[in-house]
C-alpha cells in the first residue's frame, strides 16, 4: 500500500498542481489500480493469443513492437533537392532522458552518404606542425570518453513560437529537432595535440564527407575544451544518418556545427566564414544588423505529456512529463503553470541530471475538466532563465529563425483537447 | 605515506592516460593535402588558378543552375540568389547572395564543393568563376566583363559585409571591437 504522506496531495500552485513527490513515493499503487484485471479475470479458454502459443524467435537485430510502428519522425523533405531537409523526434511518444536511434532528428544537407569506414580518413591539416591522416581502425586505439548530452539544431522551435499565429502541430514538429543520446568517442583535442596546433592559430574548420562538404568554422577554445569525434550513439557505432563512421560533436553548440562524416579539420587563423556560418545559422535583428556565431543553445523546456494530439479523457489525475536542456549546463529546476502562468510550482527533476543533457520532470495534476493553459520554465545552472514569447520578440524582432527558446504555453478545452497557444 | 604516493602516482597516470593517444597518425604529403583541401578563406587562401566573367557564366548558369534558382538567380524550387537590396531592415526581408553574404569567397566555395546539387564538385574552376562573377554581376556588385579571379575575388566588397554582429567570443571577452 502506498505511504503517501499527507502533504503529497496538497496543492503547490494554482489550479491542482501537486506536490512533486506524489509521482515520486507513493502514486504507483493508485495509478496502477484498475489496469490489472483483464488478464486475471479472464477464463483460461479466453487466452490471449500470445499465451496460447510460442511468440516470434530470436533475431539478430532487435525491432519494436508492431503496435509501436506508429511512432515515427515527422518528415521535412525539401523540394528539388532529393536527401536535404530535416526530420523531427516526436518528443510526445517518449518518455526519459535518451532518444532511440531510429528516432533520433535529421538535418542533412544533401542526403545520407553510405561510407565504407575501411576507405574513411580524417585529415587534420592547416596551421599545424604535421598534416596528419587517421583512418578508422587508428581511432579505435585512442582513449574514448562516453557522454550523455543532447544536440539540437538551432533552427528547434521556430514553428512554435515565431509565426504570426500559432501553428497547431505535435510537440514533435513544433520542438523535435532536438535529441539526447550517449556519446562515445575520441576527445579532438588528443588529435590536434598529436598534430601539434600553431600557437597563432584560433579556429578550426571541419568539413563533412557527404555530396554537400557541409563545413563550419568552430573557435579552437571549443575544439580543445569538449569537442568529441564521435564514432558510437548509444552504445551502437553510430547511424549514417548521425554521420557514420565518424561526426564532429560539440557539446550545447548549434547543431548545425557538430560536422556528420567527418573527413576534414583544418586548423586556421580565423574563421572561413562558410556559407552555412554567414548566409543561413545567423539571426538578423529589427535594425538590419545580424548576429552571427551565435553557438550556445540556450535554457529550454517543454511539456510532452499532455501536448498537442493527446486528449485528456475527463478530469482527474495526471502527471505532467517533459524535458528541459541547456547548452551552458545542467538544468537547476524547472517550474510548471496549471493556470497559464499566474502561479508556478516546481517539477521533479529526473536523475541523472547531467551537464547538456536533457532532463526530464514530470509533476502531479489534478486537472477539474475547465479550460487552461499548462506552461513550463527552465532555469539552468548558470541561472539564467527560460524567457517568454513575447519578450524575445520584443528583444529580437521576429526576422529571425534561430536560437528560439521561448516558454511553451499548451492550451486545454473543456474536452481535454490540448493545443499550441501563444500565452 | 608509501601507499599515498603510489595512490598519487596512479592518479598522475591516470591523467596522462586520458589526454595522451597512440600517436597513429599516418604524416599527409604536402600533395595530399592540397588534393584533400576544398575551402577557400576569405582572405583568398585556397583560390585556385583561373578566371571567369559573368558575360562567360550566363551559359553555365543556364545549364546547371536555371532548373532550381530561376531565371537571372530570382528563385524556383531553391533559394532566391538576386535582389533584396536594402529590404533587411523592413518588414519583409530578403537575403540573398547580394543583400546578405559577407564574403565573395564563400559564393566560390559554396559553388565549388556543393553544386550542381545532383553533381557536385564536377565543374571547372574556370566554370565556378564565371558563376561566381555572374552572380555578383546580377546583384550589381562587379561589372559584365570583370573578371573574377584568385587576386580579384578576395578584393570584392559585398554590400552586407559590415552588418554582423559578432557573439562569439562573448562581449566580455572580444578585444578592440
Amino acid at each position: 500500500m502506498s505511504e503517501r504522506r499527507p502533504k503529497d496531495l496538497e496543492p503547490v500552485a494554482g489550479n491542482g498542481l501537486l506536490h512533486r513527490r506524489l509521482f515520486l513515493k507513493g502514486g504507483a499503487a493508485v495509478l496502477g489500480a484498475g489496469s490489472l484485471g483483464l488478464m486475471t479475470a479472464a477464463p483460461a479458454k479466453d487466452l490471449p493469443p500470445w499465451m496460447g502459443a510460442p511468440g516470434r524467435p530470436l533475431s539478430g537485430y532487435g525491432s519494436r513492437s508492431p503496435y509501436e510502428d506508429h511512432v515515427r519522425r515527422r518528415l521535412l523533405a525539401a523540394t528539388g533537392a532529393d536527401g536535404a531537409g530535416g526530420s523531427w523526434t516526436p518528443l510526445e511518444a517518449l518518455e526519459g532522458m535518451i532518444t532511440p536511434n531510429p528516432l533520433h532528428f535529421e538535418r542533412h544537407h544533401s542526403g545520407i552518404p553510405d561510407i565504407d569506414p575501411d576507405r574513411h580518413r580524417l585529415l587534420i591539416h592547416g596551421m599545424v606542425d604535421r598534416a596528419l591522416f587517421f583512418d578508422m581502425d587508428a581511432l579505435s586505439r585512442y582513449p574514448m570518453v562516453s557522454r550523455i548530452q543532447f544536440i539540437e539544431c538551432s533552427g528547434n522551435s521556430y514553428l512554435a513560437g515565431l509565426p504570426r499565429q500559432p501553428i497547431n502541430d505535435t510537440c514533435g514538429v513544433l520542438h523535435g529537432l532536438v535529441s539526447c543520446s550517449e556519446w562515445t568517442g575520441v576527445p579532438l583535442s588528443i588529435l590536434l595535440d598529436e598534430a601539434g596546433v600553431d600557437p597563432d592559430a584560433g579556429w578550426i574548420m571541419a568539413e563533412g564527407a557527404d555530396a554537400a562538404a557541409m563545413n563550419r568554422s568552430v573557435p579552437l577554445a571549443k575544439a580543445m575544451d569538449d569537442a568529441l569525434l564521435a564514432v558510437y550513439q548509444n552504445g551502437e557505432r553510430l547511424r549514417p544518418e548521425q554521420g557514420y563512421p565518424l561526426r564532429l560533436f560539440l557539446p550545447g553548440y548549434e547543431g548545425n556545427m557538430s560536422i556528420k562524416w567527418l573527413r576534414r579539420i583544418k586548423v586556421t587563423a580565423a574563421p572561413s566564414m562558410t556559407r552555412e556560418e554567414t548566409s543561413k545559422y545567423t539571426d538578423l535583428l529589427p535594425d538590419g544588423r545580424s548576429l552571427i556565431f551565435t553557438y550556445p543553445m540556450d535554457v529550454k523546456s517543454v511539456i510532452t505529456s499532455p501536448s498537442p494530439g493527446l486528449v485528456l479523457k475527463g478530469p482527474g489525475l495526471y502527471q505532467i512529463s517533459g524535458m528541459a536542456w541547456s547548452g551552458r549546463g545542467r538544468i537547476a529546476r524547472v517550474e510548471v503553470s496549471a493556470d497559464g502562468g499566474a502561479t508556478w510550482g516546481e517539477a521533479a527533476l529526473c536523475e541523472p541530471v547531467l551537464d547538456k543533457a536533457v532532463t526530464r520532470f514530470r509533476m502531479a495534476w489534478r486537472w477539474n475538466g475547465a479550460e487552461t493553459a499548462i506552461l513550463s520554465r527552465a532555469v539552468d545552472e548558470t541561472g539564467a532563465v527560460q524567457p517568454t514569447r513575447e519578450a524575445i520578440i520584443a528583444a529580437k524582432g521576429r526576422k529571425f529563425a534561430y536560437h528560439y527558446n521561448g516558454i511553451q504555453a499548451w492550451g486545454i478545452d473543456s474536452e481535454g483537447q490540448v493545443a499550441n497557444v501563444y500565452a | 605515506m608509501r601507499s599515498l604516493t603510489a595512490v598519487a602516482a596512479a592518479a598522475l597516470a591516470a591523467v596522462v592516460l586520458a589526454q595522451e593517444g597512440p600517436e597513429l597518425g599516418v604524416e599527409a604529403t604536402p600533395e595530399q593535402v592540397s588534393e584533400w583541401e576544398i575551402s577557400i578563406e576569405p582572405d583568398g587562401e585556397g583560390l585556385p588558378p583561373g578566371s571567369g566573367t559573368a558575360l562567360e557564366g550566363e551559359p553555365v548558369y543556364t545549364l546547371y543552375c536555371f532548373s532550381c534558382h530561376g531565371t537571372e538567380g530570382q528563385g524556383l524550387l531553391n533559394d532566391v540568389l538576386v535582389g533584396g537590396h536594402g529590404t533587411l531592415d523592413g518588414p519583409a526581408p530578403l537575403k540573398t547572395v547580394g543583400s546578405f553574404w559577407p564574403y565573395a569567397t564563400t559564393v566560390f566555395d559554396y559553388i565549388r564543393r556543393t553544386m550542381p546539387y545532383q553533381e557536385p564538385q564536377s565543374l571547372s574552376d574556370d566554370q565556378v568563376y564565371a558563376l561566381t562573377a555572374y552572380l555578383l554581376f546580377l546583384n550589381g556588385i562587379v561589372g559584365e566583363d570583370e573578371a573574377m579571379n584568385a587576386r580579384t575575388l578576395p578584393e570584392v566588397r559585398m554590400p552586407n559585409r559590415d552588418n554582423f554582429i559578432l557573439a562569439w567570443p562573448p562581449p566580455e571577452k572580444q578585444s578592440g571591437e
